[in-house]
């Protein structure tokens, strides 16, 4: 008996059971389609905050007050004392201090409303330097950024970004329009281009003024030196760690701290907030990969079941096939393709599914699907071997049956 | 002296059901030669099935030779009976044991597939079977649309289609009505005259009379072998 027969009696006699092979088949086509869309999930999700948080800018140090090595939350500075300042930012800003570090911006955000004739709307307005527009990656589309020279003289100056310039004028037209903030006019510089959300915050909701400008005139009292956070752009992605190991210890002088664990600062990379923000996905990800498996091996014992049924039912065919001189290995051959039949269709069909399903679902939950190759032709070889692993114990009973009690079977 | 086709010597078969044996053979002595036309004969529980079991390498003995068209099958391991079943046995059931859900000529090419016959000699040679008892307009019908008479004979197609040394029958008449028997023990008559050689087992005093030599089993002994009158 050929390959070729064989399959083709398999399939037979799968076709002959059309319903049965189909909830069989079903059983495993589940699990195919749930592992493909888990890792699917899973890789889209990553794909997304990667792409978050690099949409913050490339090769970033993002260094914030308080320490992340305590678990009972943030350690503050001393009496009145802010442990992030404008003259954090200038430290790391010099080159002797820092080589590695191509660019600073320091960050002062507070939620402020902002007004424009009798519209207002409430917003992230941000203190920063000149150098922010390339640190977080971002161009102006209409009018200009401000300069040095604005920031030092405490200009009242703001850019906007176009979600705010729309809600306050409804156009991003704006250049030249006043704006008010806490009862300031402030003109209307430029508008930047449009970038889109990160995770909750979104980055074209924003009104950026000069750091000073910030820190005197929005703020001012004892916070005012205070920066929220400070953004470091390494040379390179290489000098990275270089850049980390000069901003930590630049800042461990600057505030008199000794002991590294005791930091009343924090420094993150990208990688860093990646990993964290992929870890609990990843997770996730293992979990639900489990739970699909774990439904590819229900689909495995249906498998089973199916086959030991029709090992049974058949037993007079098979006591017959064996009366004709067909040997132990071909009864068994013949059985395991059938449950390698059953196996593959699942796997094909689920893969099927699994992948249409990944068309269709980043549309109805706004997250990314990424079908990898490696998981479909994966998922598929599994479904294959689960078919045939499944299939080995009813088939080898199949073989075992002694031909005159095979034929005797009512 | 050609060889004769079965060559049984002092063959026993004892079942074992737990403790209790019960032996179903107790020394068979039976020699039958090629185109020989045999009827076995004896009432139920009389190792008639037993004899016809190991005569059909279904079953192995428990002492005792066979040899089969002149090799020795006492001593064959499983793979080897399936080999030689395929090769020298065409058996016919009582309940004909067609597949039903492959046509005629694919149930008759099933011994030839697992002789590894292919291809355009399998399906001419099932053709050449299937004609031979007269079902040559009956290739892609299924069992279920032929009569029980037609149904028995594509099974006699089948066991044909590999030439084999011995044709096996094993109450070949018991399902079917008279006029079918009568139409399916008279293909066995032209086998016989074409020279085949084969061994019907039954307990019918008229179907065994048809044959040209009886042989009655009772309690495990062979107790008569007569030629029957022409």
């Amino acid at each position: 008996m050929t390959w070729t027969e064989t399959l083709r009696t398999g399939w037979a006699a799968v076709r002959t059971h059309g319903l049965r092979s189909t909830l069989t088949v079903l059983g495993i086509l589940i699990g195919i389609a749930a592992v493909i869309l888990t890792v699917g999930l899973g890789l889209g999700t990553q794909k997304d905050v990667s792409a978050q948080i690099s949409s913050l800018g490339s090769n970033l140090l993002i260094v914030k007050p308080g320490s992340s090595t305590d678990s009972s939350g943030v350690r503050g500075g001393f009496g009145t004392r802010t442990t992030l300042t404008r003259a954090d930012a200038e430290a790391l800003a010099s080159k002797v201090n820092t080589p590695d570090v191509a660019a600073v911006a320091p960050e002062k955000t507070t939620s402020v409303s902002l007004e424009a004739g009798d519209t207002n709307w409430t917003t992230q307005v941000v203190g920063t330097t000149p150098e922010w527009l390339d640190v977080r990656a971002r161009t102006v589309a209409n009018g200009t950024f401000f300069t040095a020279e604005q920031d030092e003289q405490r200009a009242n100056v703001v850019v906007l970004g176009p979600e705010t310039a729309k809600e306050l004028f409804g156009t991003t037209r704006v250049v030249g329009q006043t704006v008010t903030i806490s009862g300031h006019d402030f003109q209307v510089i430029g508008v930047l281009e449009s970038q889109g959300a990160s995770g909750d915050s979104d980055l074209d909701d924003v009104a950026v003024v000069p750091l000073s400008t910030a820190a005197d005139t929005l703020v001012g009292g004892q916070s005012r030196e205070a920066v929220s956070t400070v953004y470091l752009q390494a040379e390179s992605g290489d000098q990275l760690s270089a850049a980390y190991q000069e901003a930590t210890q630049t800042l461990l002088n600057l505030h008199g701290i000794t002991d590294a664990s005791a930091a009343d600062f924090t420094v993150n990379s990208q990688d860093a907030l990646v990993s964290t923000a992929t870890a609990v996905y990843k997770t996730l990800t293992v979990l639900l990969t489990g739970i699909a498996a774990l439904s590819l091996l229900v689909g495995g014992i249906g498998v089973m079941n199916i086959m030991l049924v029709s090992v049974t039912e058949r037993t007079r065919e098979i006591g017959l096939r064996k009366a004709l001189g067909a040997p132990p290995w071909a009864i068994r051959r013949q059985f395991l393709v059938e449950a390698g039949v059953l196996g593959l269709g699942g796997g094909v069909l689920g893969a099927a599914l699994g992948i249409v399903a990944a068309q269709v679902l980043p549309g109805l939950l706004g997250t990314s699907v990424v079908v990898s190759g490696a998981a479909v032709a994966g998922s598929v070889v599994v479904a294959l071997a689960i078919g045939l692993v499944f299939g080995v114990y009813p088939a080898t009973r199949a073989a075992r049956l002694a031909p005159i009690d095979a034929l005797r079977a009512e | 002296m050609a060889e004769p086709v079965i060559d049984l010597a002092g063959v026993r078969k004892t079942y074992r059901t737990g403790s209790i044996e019960f032996e179903a053979l107790r020394g068979v002595d039976l020699r039958i030669d090629a185109g020989e036309y045999v009827a076995v004969m004896g009432p139920s529980g009389s190792g008639k099935s037993t004899l016809m079991n190991i005569l059909g390498c279904l079953d192995t003995l428990t002492a005792g030779s066979y040899r089969l068209a002149g090799e020795d099958v006492g001593e064959l391991d499983e793979i080897d009976l399936a080999d030689i079943r395929n090769r020298r046995i065409g058996f016919v059931f009582q309940q004909f044991h067609l597949l039903p859900s492959l046509s005629s000529l694919r149930n008759v090419e099933l011994p030839l597939m697992y002789g590894r016959v292919h291809g355009a000699e399998r399906r001419a040679r099932a053709i050449a079977a299937l004609e031979r008892v007269g079902l040559g307009d009956r290739l892609d019908n299924r069992p279920g649309e032929l009569s029980g008479g037609q149904q028995q004979r594509a099974a006699v197609a089948r066991a044909l289609v590999g030439e084999p040394a011995l044709l096996l029958a094993d109450e070949p008449t018991g399902n079917l009505d008279t006029a079918s028997s009568d139409d399916v023990l008279r293909l066995f008559d032209e086998l016989h005259a074409q020279g085949r050689t084969i061994v019907l087992i039954t307990h019918e005093r008229e179907v065994a009379e048809r044959a040209q030599r009886v042989v009655r089993v009772r309690d495990g002994l062979v107790v008569e072998d007569r030629a029957v009158a022409a």
